[in-house]
């Protein structure tokens, strides 16, 4: 299609003022964690790294960052298994009530975050506090498994709709077994899928805090509840500072790898 | 009725069977694919299955490979009953018709994946995928990848991987389907040499009955899942069993009911392929200006009719002739002189035809 000069002029301008409302904010983050003045006077005074070095000894900013690290990992770790296996069973099979199980696989990612919060905590607290399950970690993991799932879902959905099935039928037809089949064609086509998948997984429940806030007890801080708390305190103010920019980092990365990997990503929430 | 004629192939002493497909019969929930199938592949044989999509040819393909369990019946590879066995345990490969290659592996470890699953030795393996991939003409693509290739050369691939442990018996679905016209016919006689350098049996799913005729031993045809007509080409060709035989297999003129009476003369459902019928001259049968050898007098059947479509089609001119009675026939004639000026639409024109071929079908 050919544009005339105007209308490639405006619309130039109109993506660079949509990208610079998203990327400016962020820019300014980064920015104000080097701001040598507290209360982040514009133009900065000046640069310095006492906020990353204080970050760095920040014991309660070191716990959150543990805790999001675990949280991530395990959730990422369930959602890798159950996703796949939900893949397969709904791409590779047919069986009554596939299309459903599609549909209620997917939907926990439409749900506004906090009736799935809000509904996990009360399922939580009538099922699992009786039996001796309280309120921490595990409840955080199974809150954000529940939404990474359905990323697993759909990455490994994509890739299987793109793999002729007939590959794990040559390869038996070639007189390998069942797990050689799985070793050498199937796992080895899925691999990036899978690598892209947990990826977008992990980054999705680092960065969450909505059913966080719902599933945590109350020792249990992930880095984003560390920050929402810290935020009004003056004087964590510069710290919290570094922390958003480094969450901003360490999302930026696997988004920004994991779309390498797959191009065709039904993304969702991130 | 297909005449049942003995035949001895050119160089088997004992024809032993490869493939052997006992009253088979497999339901996809209320459809039936196949329909009670027996069918004999011989030792060596080049098999093809020739019939249009749908009719459970490649089901019958994937039965024979283990992708398939049928719903009833007896499967043998090579005299050893394998209805219970998986793929993988059957002594057959399968070139599909996506070719199906590893899009992560080269090429040379696609042909070696046959090797591979089996525990051979690195070196080895590598060694038969070579000469593997030099029986299809692919020295130098070792180290590609099948997505580096053209059409043609990941057929090549498909089929070296398929060979590399020599199978006793190679099951090909539809593998020309995806090639243009050129391509296709210069696979057709590769894969016919092929079959004869290996002395492998070749099992051929295919719609197109070129291919069928040019590259097969036996063909056999098949029908809303059951075979019509088993035999070698020529007889199938010359002597179809049935009116869907002769009509799927070349083109043919198909008389029937009253038009058979004023046609051939007799009743019942004929066959006369386009090829058989002779145009003459009706006024001066002497001057033949259609350059056909003058009738014999006997045993031949000659009517009159009025050209009305004429298309030239390179090495071959085909006739459409309008009969008295409103019958049309199609007539093929070998452009081996040019065509006279006197024939052109709406020319009157005399046929005959042995009536030795005006066969009768059973409809």
């Amino acid at each position: 299609m050919r544009l005339s000069r105007t209308a490639r002029v405006v619309l130039g301008c109109v993506t660079v003022a949509g990208l610079a409302i998203v990327y400016v904010p962020l820019l300014l983050v980064l920015l104000n964690s080097f701001n040598a003045d507290r209360s982040f006077g514009w133009p900065p005074s000046g640069l310095t790294g006492r906020w990353w070095r204080a970050a760095l000894h920040s014991d309660g900013a070191r716990e959150a960052l543990l805790t999001s690290l675990e949280a991530g990992l395990a959730a990422t770790a369930i959602a890798l298994v159950l996703g796949t296996l939900a893949a397969y069973a709904v791409h590779r099979h047919r069986f009554f009530g596939r299309r459903t199980v599609s549909f209620l696989l997917v939907l926990p990612i439409a749900l506004p975050g906090i009736v799935s919060g809000i509904a996990l905590n009360a399922a939580f607290r009538t099922v699992l506090d009786p039996i001796g399950i309280g309120f921490g970690l595990f409840t955080v993991v199974v809150g954000h498994a529940t939404f990474c799932v359905v990323i697993v879902f759909n990455n490994i959905g994509a890739r299987l709709r793109r793999i002729a099935p007939s590959l794990a039928e040559a390869s038996a037809d070639l007189g390998a077994r069942s797990w050689q089949t799985f070793r050498y064609v199937t796992f080895p086509a899925m691999r990036s899928a899978l690598f892209a998948g947990g990826l977008l997984a992990f980054a999705l429940s680092f960065d969450e805090i909505v059913v966080t806030t719902f599933t945590a007890g109350p020792g249990t801080r992930t880095l984003p509840i560390w920050i929402y708390e810290n935020l009004a305190r003056p004087h964590q103010a510069p710290v919290v500072n570094v922390v958003a920019a480094l969450l901003i980092l360490v999302s930026v990365v696997p988004v920004y790898i994991a779309q390498r990997l797959s191009s065709d990503t039904a993304g969702g929430r991130l | 009725m297909a005449e049942t004629e003995t035949r001895t192939r050119t160089g088997t002493t004992a024809t032993r069977t490869a493939v052997r497909l006992e009253a088979v019969t497999k339901d996809f929930g209320t459809v039936r694919a196949v329909d009670a199938v027996d069918l004999t592949v011989h030792e060596g044989e080049f098999f093809s299955l020739l019939g249009p999509s749908g009719s459970g040819k490649t089901t019958l393909l994937r039965l024979v490979a283990g992708f398939e369990q049928p719903t009833a019946g007896r499967i043998e590879l090579a005299g050893q009953d394998v209805t219970a066995t998986p793929p993988n345990r059957r002594d057959a490969h399968t070139v599909f018709q996506d070719y199906a290659l590893f899009p992560h592996m080269t090429v040379e470890q696609n042909v070696a994946y046959a090797l591979t699953v089996r525990g051979v030795r690195k070196a080895e393996r590598l060694a038969r995928a070579r000469e593997a991939l030099t029986t299809v003409r692919l020295d130098g693509f070792a180290a590609r990848r099948p997505a580096e290739l053209s059409g043609g050369q990941r057929q090549r691939v498909a089929l070296a991987r398929a060979l590399v442990d020599r199978p006793a018996v190679l099951l090909l679905d539809e593998p020309l389907g995806a090639l243009d016209l050129a391509l296709r016919q210069e696979m057709q006689t590769e894969l016919k040499e092929l079959q004869r350098t290996t002395g492998i049996t070749f099992l051929l799913v295919t719609h197109d009955q070129d291919e069928a005729l040019t590259m097969s031993d036996r063909i056999a045809v098949v029908r809303d899942g059951r075979i019509e007509q088993t035999g070698p080409p020529v007889e199938v060709y010359e002597r179809p069993a049935t009116a869907f035989v002769a009509g799927f297999v070349g083109t043919t003129n198909l008389l029937r009911g009253e038009a058979a009476v004023r046609v051939v003369g007799r009743p019942g459902t004929y066959s006369i392929r386009p090829e058989r019928i002779l145009l003459t001259d009706p006024a001066e049968p002497s001057a033949v200006p259609l350059v056909e050898p003058e009738p014999p007098a006997d045993g031949r059947r000659t009517v009159t009719g009025r050209i009305t479509d004429i298309v030239h089609a390179g090495a071959h001119t085909r006739f459409t002739i309008a009969l008295p009675h409103g019958d049309r026939l199609t007539v093929l004639r070998q452009n081996l002189t040019g065509l006279p000026e006197s024939a052109r639409p709406g020319c009157e024109i005399g046929l005959s035809w042995d009536e030795k071929d005006a066969f009768p079908v059973p409809s």
